[in-house]
């Protein structure tokens, strides 16, 4: 196969795009197209300050190249959740993470959660009995308070997540089955922010998986290869082979799922389910919260102190930068 | 029958050599979707027909928990 562009040897087929290109192409392509994507939805400008989720995968770290690449100002968080797995697997993510910045020359802050506040994932999921012996529901809790606290105490402009198009519609397959109205009206290429809350982009959400997969590859990106061990038999990836199955039938059915999705949403279909939830900040950390009195970050930690002693009495004034 | 090693995550398939990446994918239980071919090192398009000898790796691509 040959590339579309200058006929050279294609290294990758794009079938939803009817697009084969060569090393050379590919590489220059698919930033022009993270760019496009960051213009059109109005995610953020060159001027901005962006604080970029890493977690040492293909996505985050393809991304945060990408950026560095197009010459928005991105430094990265990375957040240390303590898991091992057997295989060190945030040991890894860490070193990998770090090392590419290193290499690139680019800030990485890191949090790391154990350090900071005296137990890992694993341990607050047990302790604090959230999540049904899977630590997931705590860990989603934590990094999405700790990268709103970080954006905030660091005056970022938005927080830029990995989110691609393959996650993006495998969470829209699993809210259209349940019909979750307010998660769908909520699905979004860029949340706003306001009232304490810190804008959020994902610039690859019309990029699939495969296309980050193989930058990496291509650029020499080291990423970490190993899953997440409570990652393993998740909807998510349930989810996402069963789209798999239908691309490789139906080239581009994802692609079309989540544009046409996005369209209806334009066009108003889920305007009467938004949900109005009003906001107010928590009483002991001043982070946003929908719950009245504290947040539950902050009811989270205390349950947890009662059980270890590491756990600092106002975790909540811990600074992060 | 000459034939080609097809390693995936801590899997291995051995297949006659001569059939596309793509059929051999297909053979292997695996979706052409999920994965890219990397052919003693260098990415290849599905198109490419497998060699005897070669290396052929699957690269995942499907990754993900739940948030
Ligand atoms: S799979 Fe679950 S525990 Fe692992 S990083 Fe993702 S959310 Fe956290
Ligand atoms: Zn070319
Ligand atoms: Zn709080």
């Amino acid at each position: 196969m040959k590339c579309r562009k200058c006929g050279e040897k294609a290294v990758i087929n794009m079938r939803q795009h009817k697009l084969a290109l060569c090393r050379e192409h590919y590489l220059a392509w698919l930033p022009e197209q993270v760019e496009r994507f960051i213009e059109k939805y109005k995610m953020f400008t060159h001027t901005e300050k962006v604080l970029m989720a890493v977690s040492g995968g293909k996505d985050s770290l393809g991304l945060w190249h990408i950026l560095k690449t197009l010459g928005y100002n991105a430094e990265g968080l990375y957040i240390g959740l303590g898991i091992d797995g057997g295989a060190g697997y945030s040991d890894e993510s860490r070193a990998l993470s770090e090392a590419f910045a290193k290499e690139h020359g680019l800030i990485l802050h890191v949090v790391d959660i154990e350090q900071k506040y005296g137990a890992t994932i694993p341990e607050l999921a047990v302790i604090s009995n959230r999540g049904q012996g899977k630590p997931c529901s705590v860990c989603g809790l934590n990094k999405r308070y700790l990268f709103n606290r970080v954006a905030l105490e660091g005056n970022f402009d938005v927080i830029v997540t990995g989110h691609n198009l393959d996650d993006e519609v495998a969470v829209l397959m699993q809210n259209t089955f349940n019909w979750a109205g307010g998660y769908l009206a909520r699905q979004a290429p860029v949340l706003p922010g306001g009232a304490g809350l810190a804008r959020k982009a994902k610039p690859l959400c019309r990029i699939y998986e495969r296309e980050m997969t193989a930058y990496c590859l291509l650029q020499g990106i080291e990423y970490i290869y190993a899953e997440c061990p409570h990652a393993e038999g998740s909807t998510t990836i349930y989810y996402k082979e069963v789209l798999n199955q239908m691309e490789t039938d139906r080239p581009g059915t994802k692609l079309q799922y989540y544009v046409s999705f996005l369209e209806a949403k334009k066009a108003g279909l889920f305007a009467s389910v938004e949900d109005k939830a009003v906001l107010h900040p928590c009483d002991r950390c001043g982070q946003p919260t929908s719950a009245p009195g504290e947040c539950a970050w902050c009811r989270m930690w205390d349950r947890v102190r009662l059980v270890k002693t590491t756990v600092p009495v106002s975790p909540e004034s811990v600074s992060l930068l | 029958m000459e034939k080609v090693t097809l390693k995936y995550r801590n899997q291995q398939w051995e297949l006659p050599a001569g059939m596309t990446a793509r059929d051999a994918i297909k053979k292997t239980g695996l979706l052409p979707e999920s994965v890219l071919i990397v052919v003693d090192g260098e990415l290849q398009t599905d198109d490419v027909i497998l060699k005897p000898g070669q290396q052929v790796k699957l690269v995942a691509v499907v990754s993900g928990g739940a948030a």
